[in-house]
């Protein structure tokens, strides 16, 4: 049996939506800059994906602009508000368990002599919204705050965020990283008071390479990337018209059961739950509730390391995803355990399950006992 | 003006003697398979002690020299430009141009050094010499002859064909792959064992390599670093058999029954046990390993006395007395670095002591060794059926 339960890494391609990226590569493969009719097919399909994504979360069509992915969305979020705002000021906020999409071209603004401050989190990786209400100031021109946390599946208060933000600091605007959180829980940027939103194709059966920065009305981008024009010279580059299309089928099919597969989620999410919490020597992170997202959940098997946990349950045909970068001599540590306040010891052994909605319960129970079989001797030999 | 062809100088294989057709008959086999994978076609020659690479076709010169450096045996690279016999006036002609061309920048010394292998020519090398060094001097002014100590010494050698050289890349040295035997490197992932495998195939040695897979404490994707560390020394040692043998269970019966102070080094000679047992099958007579004394506890004299007692074929350590950034510098030169020191081979480090013996004792060791009676002789014949053989190259 072969069980994939790494979905937050990637995820298959809906059957349709890879049908979609073929038709558009070896048929209706124009250019929509193309003035000819070739062109005009093509753009018909990024309208059609522009008009499925923008209706799923009801923002306006033009406020989406199509990048080569989650890691482009963030960057240009950061670095084109950074850029726009300049005169404005020189703050920007953030939480301590972003992915590094965001925490790394944060980390190169500080080096240009911005002040970057980084919320803390409680022990479920929810940031206080009081502290941030705090921390904001004149100069913040920027909070950027994850909607789901990668590793452990916490969802932030975000829309209680957007409204601080609104009464306190009306001039800083709002950047969510949402690419765990599209098509796993509704998105309305604009209930939520949110200002830019990066979301990546890959994560919800969509192809790799494609993914959104939904930019409201108040924001005011500088591109990142210039060229011919493309996207209202926001966004140049020749359309990625297999991927954007691709990417819009799976919005489409994603959203329409959004409530049906939040259930399954969740139902093998609550089994593999019961599960772990039964074993001894199991520590399971964040927000076991119905609050968090539903695809994702994290589990430190104390006294077996991720790796060798992950590579033995590869062997079983189960594959999930490991905790930290391993190195023998210098390990590093995942910044969002730190944050929870997780002990090495956790976070040495720390492993990720992830599903989509076709994760069935007799997969997760297979996956289960797998775990349940090998911890036993693989416990057996630990480093002395 | 194009070279179309390159001398090949080789230095040890003058000296073999009787044997010496073995050596060179290894080394245009050797070249020809490096040539194979430069784009072009072209003709590998012994004539007369010679051996020569003609190209039939384009070809890039660059990638040939790139090519042919990589070749051990081959001492030099000379780049010919071959001129047809119309006479001493065309000669002359060509010469001066050869010169102009090859060396722009014109201040320098030079002599010219003719032969003739075809003695029916009109001049002799003595009146060759005089008449293209007047002619170079002529049409170059700011150049100047030096018999004793010149800064280029043009070659003009008379054959049936006339052939210009004057420069001589090195090559990498060494004798030809496959002249001095085969041996089984026992390659990790690590910095020194493919440096070792490069060094020992330079003596002529061909390798097969040994790998011991530990899953689920080692990946597919360390084995897949080690297969990649194989490909690119291939360049020089040609083809690898590489064996991948399955370690785990092994692994595991000593860390359950020998003291833990001891694991590696029981290990180690477990490893040598089955790489010996490689070897003879594959008709492999050394060993070859990428120790140096004392870089790590395994390493020191007394273990590899205590390592060694379990082999009887000689195991080869090339780099023996080689300082750690001796060995880093050869594996940048030969682009293993890179490869080495990405992080994939660390999750057997649960079978690494956290303080291994430095001076083990044999006898002690041995003693250990006996808490595995019953169990282990049938874990190495389980071991040594997993051999998966991997051809690289």
């Amino acid at each position: 049996m072969e069980v994939y339960l790494d979905h937050a890494a990637t995820t298959w391609v809906y059957p349709e939506a890879a049908a979609l990226v073929q038709k558009t590569m070896t048929g209706d493969y124009g250019n929509p800059s193309s003035l000819h009719l070739m062109g005009v097919k093509a753009e018909q399909y990024v309208r059609e994906a522009r008009e499925i994504i923008a209706g799923a979360m009801k923002v306006p069509e033009k406020q989406i602009y199509f990048t080569s992915g989650g890691t482009e969305a963030n960057n240009w979020a950061i670095f084109g508000t950074a850029r726009s705002l300049k005169r404005q000021g020189q703050h920007i906020i953030t939480t301590a368990i972003e992915h590094s999409a965001v925490s790394a071209p944060l980390e190169a603004l500080r080096k240009q002599g911005y002040t970057i401050t980084k919320l803390g989190v409680d022990r479920q990786g929810r940031i206080d919204p009081e502290e941030l209400k705090e921390a904001l100031t004149e100069e913040t021109v920027l909070v950027s705050v994850m909607l789901v946390n990668n590793e452990i599946g916490t969802v932030e208060p975000v829309k209680e965020i957007g409204e601080i933000i609104r009464k306190t600091s009306p001039k800083t605007l709002l950047h969510v990283d949402a690419i765990q959180a599209f098509g796993k829980l509704p998105i309305h940027p604009r209930q939520m008071n949110i200002d830019l939103l990066s979301v990546s194709g890959h994560k919800f059966h969509g192809p790799k390479g494609v993914g959104f920065l939904y930019a409201g009305e108040r924001t005011n981008l500088v591109p990142l990337i210039y060229g011919g024009g493309q996207q209202g010279g926001m966004r140049s580059g020749t359309d990625n018209v297999p991927g954007i299309a691709g990417m819009g089928e799976a919005a489409k099919l994603t959203f329409a059961r959004l409530a049906e597969n939040r259930e399954q989620m969740f139902k093998v999410r609550e089994y593999l739950i019961s599960r772990f919490s039964a074993l001894e020597d199991t520590v399971l992170h964040g927000d076991l509730t119905r609050n968090a997202a539903p695809h994702v959940l994290s589990v430190s098997f104390l006294g077996v390391r991720s790796e060798v946990l992950l590579h033995a349950l590869e062997d079983k045909g189960v594959y999930i995803s490991g905790g930290s970068a391993c190195s023998s001599h210098r390990r590093t540590y995942s910044a969002t355990l730190t944050a929870i306040g997780c002990t090495k010891a956790e976070m040495e052994s720390v492993v990720r399950f992830s599903f989509c909605e076709r994760t069935t319960l007799e997969e997760a129970a297979y996956a289960a006992d797998a775990v349940e079989s090998l911890l036993g001797t693989l416990r057996r030999f630990t480093r002395k | 003006m194009m070279v179309q062809t390159f001398l090949i100088k080789y230095a040890e294989i003058g000296i073999k003697g009787k044997n010496r057709y073995v050596f060179e008959d290894a080394l245009v086999s050797n070249i020809r398979r490096a040539m194979d994978r430069v784009e072009g076609t072209f003709a590998v020659t012994k004539e007369m002690g010679r051996i020569y690479v003609h190209a039939k076709s384009e070809y890039d010169e660059e990638e040939a020299v790139e090519a042919l450096q990589k070749v051990f045996g081959i001492s030099g690279i000379c780049p010919v430009v071959i001129v047809e016999d119309t006479g001493i006036d065309n000669l002359a002609a060509e010469v001066v141009r050869y010169m102009g061309e090859t060396y722009p920048d014109r201040n320098l010394t030079f002599k010219v050094n003719a032969r003739r292998a075809d003695k029916h020519y009109p001049l002799d090398s003595m009146e060759l010499n005089a008449v293209l060094g007047e002619k170079i001097l002529e049409a170059y002014p700011e150049m100047k002859v030096d018999v004793h100590n010149p800064q280029v010494s043009l070659v003009v050698e008379v054959r049936s064909r006339i052939y210009l050289y004057s420069e001589i890349i090195p090559g990498p040295g060494g004798m030809p792959v496959g002249s001095g035997g085969k041996a089984a490197l026992l390659l990790s992932g690590g910095i020194d064992s493919p440096v070792a495998g490069y060094m020992i195939a330079k003596r002529g040695v061909s390798i097969d390599a040994v790998y011991f897979h530990a899953p689920p404490y080692t990946s597919e994707r360390a084995k897949q670093k080690v297969a990649d560390l194989a490909k690119i020394i291939s360049a020089w040692t040609g083809q690898i058999n590489l064996h991948v043998i399955n370690f785990t269970d092994i692994q595991m019966a000593i860390y359950e029954k020998c003291p833990h102070d001891e694991l590696t080094i029981i290990m180690r000679r477990y490893m040598m046990r089955i790489a010996e047992e490689i070897a003879k099958r594959s008709g492999a007579l050394a060993l070859v390993t990428g120790e140096s004394i004392g870089q790590v506890a395994s390493q020191t004299m007394q273990s590899l006395a205590c390592t060694n007692a379990v082999c009887t074929l000689p195991v080869f350590r090339p780099l023996i007395a080689f300082d750690k950034l001796d060995i880093i510098a050869v594996s940048e030169k030969i682009g293993t670095y890179e490869t080495s020191v990405l992080p994939y081979e660390d999750c057997c480090t649960i079978f690494v002591a956290k303080h291994p013996v430095t001076k083990p004792v044999l006898k002690s060791i041995e003693k250990s060794e006996r808490h595995l009676e019953g169990v282990i002789e049938e874990l190495v014949q389980k071991a040594l059926e997993t051999d998966e053989v991997l051809v690289i190259g």
